[in-house]
């Protein structure tokens, strides 16, 4: 099943008197439970694909539809109620509030849609068990390394059960060590069943993605996968 | 977001920046505490004056020579003689208006007074018996002037306490004579201290019967009639009462001014309380430039934390919810302020109180209430500008600032 379908996308940025075609004409399907790498070199536009995906921006022209629905016609405060419960993100910057705790920072997705203070305590003691934390929940993030502050936002990332994670480069901040217990934490939540887009620029990692997207210029330069998409 | 959770939010990200938080919560105490010490001075004058005048007698009624233009009290007439056409038989006819309790007529002079070789100036007041009770005048030894006819004027006089205690030390003075210009009077009464006060200092004052006064200074007119009405609603009507019987004593004319003591209250309390009012607009300013500064500190606030706006967005926060938590921000800086202010303003007050104990600097609670409401209404109002701004800040630009 199709949990995202993008047909035509385009996206333009004025820079003076020059226009960046940061997307051009994207067609892109992407079905549920799929392990997409989106490779590329820099300013081809995976960032630009990855927060179109995330209902952050929205395209000049073109169609959007997540399981179904066309959600580029929607309303700010209606795509923040989808990015609340279908989407989570993950950051190349980590992206923690630094006067708020692991617990809090885990917790703040559900604060945010108004979930019981009991159910938010419940769903932190599990994540943080789950993500090796359970002994840095009062912690700051200036008191967690790199790789526990990563978790820490992927555990916020996954707390609302969403559809699909979006990971922008979620390794560029970390060595190589670090960065492959993230890469090994985003492939098992992908292997429960959540549909992962991870952006990276390392061949090694994109390698193990089970599509590999090529971007340039703005447009789809490879498909690993759309040979397959086109059998079936 | 739960409303609980905006306040703790908000709270947090308050404390998280504590100096900032700090000055602005500073400058809205000292304009709360600036509104509430400068009304409690201001209306402290205005009970003070009040109170004082108060002090010259309950529901008192006054006649004096001469019409005043206006009708209303005019401080001229209070203090200029012009002994005209008022006599000890107007007071007398006045006496039987049906509001009026008590007459007093009032002839003023300077004269000396003499003793034993001791030898003073005083103001010599003419006046009858019911005119200690008009004016609350209380007897420390002997007594008040003779309850007899007002034209009789027996030769006794009633001491002002500081007058005694000059002329006569510590020997009694009570049943002595002493001269008075060319009369020998013997001494009735001595009049309790009242102290330093905005009437007339009756301790330094002589009092003798009016017809007594009158002879002395060799005129038959009166300085005032004092008049106490029955009660505080029968004042209009003494008023009314008094000037017709006056009137129609002066063949019809109306060449004397009936004033009541309400309306010289009235009229310094209207002076005062503008002079209050004021004082705490004034005061106001400084709550506006503490609104100013929440303000600021919120812009400031919004531009340091345009990430974590970016990052609430990504996580599924409603623009509402961005908007609420940091006017709930800016709400929570100007209350702790108000607070604050209101109880430095109150301490104050109350260090005022103990350095001036005669003088009653209570803050009026319409300052106090509108301090406080002018605090959270400007804090408000100054917190919706960087709360909208926060919350149109567009997710991706604002996460690339981190
Ligand atoms: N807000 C923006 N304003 C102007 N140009 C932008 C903006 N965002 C991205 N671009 C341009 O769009 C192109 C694609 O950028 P991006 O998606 O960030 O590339 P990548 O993530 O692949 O490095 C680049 O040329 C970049 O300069
Ligand atoms: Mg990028």
């Amino acid at each position: 099943m199709a949990l995202i379908e993008l047909a035509g996308i385009e996206r333009r940025f004025q820079l003076g008197d020059t226009t960046v075609n940061a997307l051009a004409g994207v067609d892109l399907r992407i079905d549920a439970g799929e392990y997409v790498a989106v490779m590329g070199p820099s300013g081809s536009g995976k960032s630009t694909l990855l927060n179109l995906l995330g209902l952050l921006d929205r395209p000049n022209a073109g169609s959007y539809r997540l399981e179904g629905r066309d959600v580029t016609t929607l309303t700010p405060d209606e795509q923040a109620k989808v990015r609340s419960a279908r989407i989570g993100f993950v950051f190349q910057s980590f992206h923690l509030v630094p006067r708020l705790t692991a617990a809090e920072n885990i917790a703040l997705p559900m604060m945010l849609a108004g979930i019981a203070p009991a159910e938010r305590a419940r769903r932190v003691e599990r994540a943080l068990a789950d993500f090796g934390l359970a002994n840095r929940a009062d912690h700051k993030p200036d008191q967690l390394s790199g790789g526990q502050r990563q978790r820490v936002a992927i555990a916020r990332a996954t707390i609302m059960q969403p559809a699909l994670i979006l990971a922008d480069e979620p390794t560029g901040n970390l060595d190589r060590h670090t960065g492959d217990e993230v890469v090994h934490l985003l492939e098992a939540l992908n292997a429960s069943g959540v549909t992962l887009v991870v952006v990276t620029h390392d061949p090694t990692l994109g390698a193990r993605a089970g599509r590999q997207l090529v971007m340039e210029d703005g447009c789809l330069q490879h498909d690993s996968g759309r040979s397959a998409h086109a059998a079936g | 977001m739960r409303p609980a959770d905006t306040l703790r939010f908000a709270r947090d990200a308050a404390l998280g920046t504590p100096l900032r938080t700090a000055l602005s919560v500073l400058a809205m105490s000292i304009g709360v505490a600036a509104v509430v010490v400068l009304t409690a001075l201001g209306d402290g004058a205005r009970r003070y004056v009040v109170g004082q005048f108060s002090s010259l007698g309950a529901n008192l009624v006054i006649v004096l020579p001469g019409r005043s233009g206006t009708g209303g009290f005019n401080p001229a007439n209070a203090i200029t003689t012009t002994p005209r056409d008022l006599t000890i038989d107007d007071a007398a006819a006045v006496r039987r208006a049906p509001a009026v309790k008590r007459v007093g007529p009032l002839a003023v002079g300077t004269s000396e007074i003499a003793f034993g070789g001791r030898l003073r100036e005083v103001i010599v007041a003419g006046t009858n018996h019911d005119y200690f009770a008009i004016r609350g005048l209380e007897i420390a030894q002997g007594t008040a002037l003779p309850d007899e006819d007002w034209n009789r004027g027996s030769p006794v006089v009633v001491l002002g306490a500081k007058v005694r205690e000059e002329l006569f030390g510590a020997t009694p003075a009570i049943g002595q004579l002493v001269r008075v210009g060319d009369r020998r009077l013997r001494v009735v009464g001595v009049m309790k201290s009242t102290g330093q006060g905005l009437g007339m200092n009756t301790d330094e004052v002589v009092i003798v019967p009016a017809a007594l006064a009158q002879a002395m200074f060799n005129t038959n007119t009166l300085f005032r009639i004092l008049i106490e009405a029955k009660s505080r609603e029968a004042i209009p009507e003494a008023k009314v009462q008094a000037l017709e019987i006056v009137k129609q004593r002066h063949r019809g004319e109306e060449d004397v001014t009936v004033i009541t003591q309400d309306a010289v209250l009235a009229t310094f309390d209207r002076l005062l309380g503008a002079l209050t009012m004021a004082v705490a607009g004034i005061a106001a300013i400084s709550l506006a430039v503490a609104g100013i500064l929440v303000m600021n500190v919120m812009l400031v606030a919004v531009t340091q934390r345009t990430g974590e706006i970016g990052l609430l967005k990504a996580l599924g926060a409603s623009a509402r919810s961005i908007r609420l938590a940091f006017l709930v921000e800016a709400a929570m800086l100007s209350a702790v302020g108000a607070v604050l202010g209101y109880l430095l303003g109150q301490g104050g007050a109350f260090a005022l109180r103990q350095a001036f104990p005669v003088f009653p600097a209570y803050p009026p609670d319409w300052a106090v209430i509108a301090g406080l409401s002018t605090a959270l209404a400007t804090g408000l109002l100054f917190g919706v500008m960087p709360a909208r701004r926060a919350a149109r800040l567009d997710p991706v630009q604002a996460l690339m600032k981190h």
